[in-house]
């Protein structure tokens, strides 16, 4: 049975993680460090419902997203299916020469995303729609199963593969529309 | 989707060996493929460098969206979470 040290032993390690979604999610960091105090505080409280052997850094999530819609979301919600335009798949890729017939340079696609910064990404990934950001930070940047992110979200698996599809294309776009203004990459002279 | 001007090459028409490939390329990347269905892809990609530079495209921006949305805990919050829990210990009995 959990005891505060022992909460603290195994709940603390996760901070980093946590602190970082948390920084994409409400994209304030005053606002990341209360979520993220909130959802330690939570935890210690709840932590007699978590079951010792299950994965902690999922539990822990639940609650993190869960803080983070009930308190912190942006009070004006825009409804989120809508929002996201139609991108086609391997956006960025295509856009940086792959899949061409003849390329002269194969490791060029892979240079050109050496040159993004962490700015660079992490307003990518702050720009996408909140259903979309958060599927797409629990599987690409967590590494969490579709399974685990499903229940995290309380979404059917579906919906996770359908968010992170969609979530991860605009995300590309984003990426690939940092690059031209900073010149990383070639403006695009495909209709999009 | 539009297949107009995209530098597709010939081979990689809907219906393909590849059009198929690039189909399960997140769920492969994922690791939430059968492990029948992974082999299979994975003979594909040995096959085929388009589609294997393709994945590796994709596999190597994964890694990169992981590695810069990293950010440091800064002190005082590890301090502020750490009072926290020790308030919280005092007023409530702890995990029944």
């Amino acid at each position: 049975m959990a005891d505060p040290a022992t909460f603290a032993d195994q709940a603390m390690p996760h901070m980093g993680s946590l602190y970082s979604a948390a920084l994409r999610m409400t994209r304030n960091p005053a606002d990341a460090e209360d979520l993220v105090q909130e959802t330690y505080l939570k935890a210690y409280r709840a932590f007699a419902s978590y079951q010792e052997g299950t994965n902690l850094k999922a539990w822990l999530y639940k609650i993190l997203t869960n803080t983070f819609i009930n308190s912190y979301r942006s009070k004006k919600r825009r409804p989120e299916q809508t929002e996201l335009d139609e991108v086609e798949d391997l956006y960025l890729y295509r856009r940086l020469g792959g899949l061409e017939a003849v390329a002269a340079n194969r490791s060029a696609e892979e240079e050109v995303l050496d040159r993004f910064t962490d700015a660079d990404v992490k307003a990518a990934v702050e720009a996408l729609p909140e259903g979309f950001r958060m599927a797409v930070l629990l599987a690409d940047v967590e590494g969490f199963s579709y399974k685990e992110i499903a229940e995290i979200l309380g979404v059917p698996i579906g919906t996770v593969m359908s968010r992170l599809h969609r979530g991860r294309k605009a995300l590309q776009k984003a990426l690939h529309l940092f690059g031209e203004q900073r010149g990383l990459v070639p403006a695009a002279d495909l209709p999009t | 989707m539009s297949s107009d001007s995209q530098g597709v090459r010939p081979g990689l028409g809907p219906g393909s060996d590849c059009q198929e490939a690039l189909d399960t390329l997140y769920h492969f990347l994922d690791g939430e493929l059968t492990e029948d269905r992974r082999v299979e892809i994975q003979h594909h990609l040995d096959r085929c460098s388009p589609c294997l530079e393709a994945f590796d495209f994709e596999a190597e921006l994964k890694i990169v969206i992981a590695k810069r949305c990293r950010d440091q805990v800064p002190d005082h919050l590890r301090t502020r979470v750490a009072q926290a829990l020790a308030e919280a210990s005092k007023t409530f009995d702890g995990p029944e």
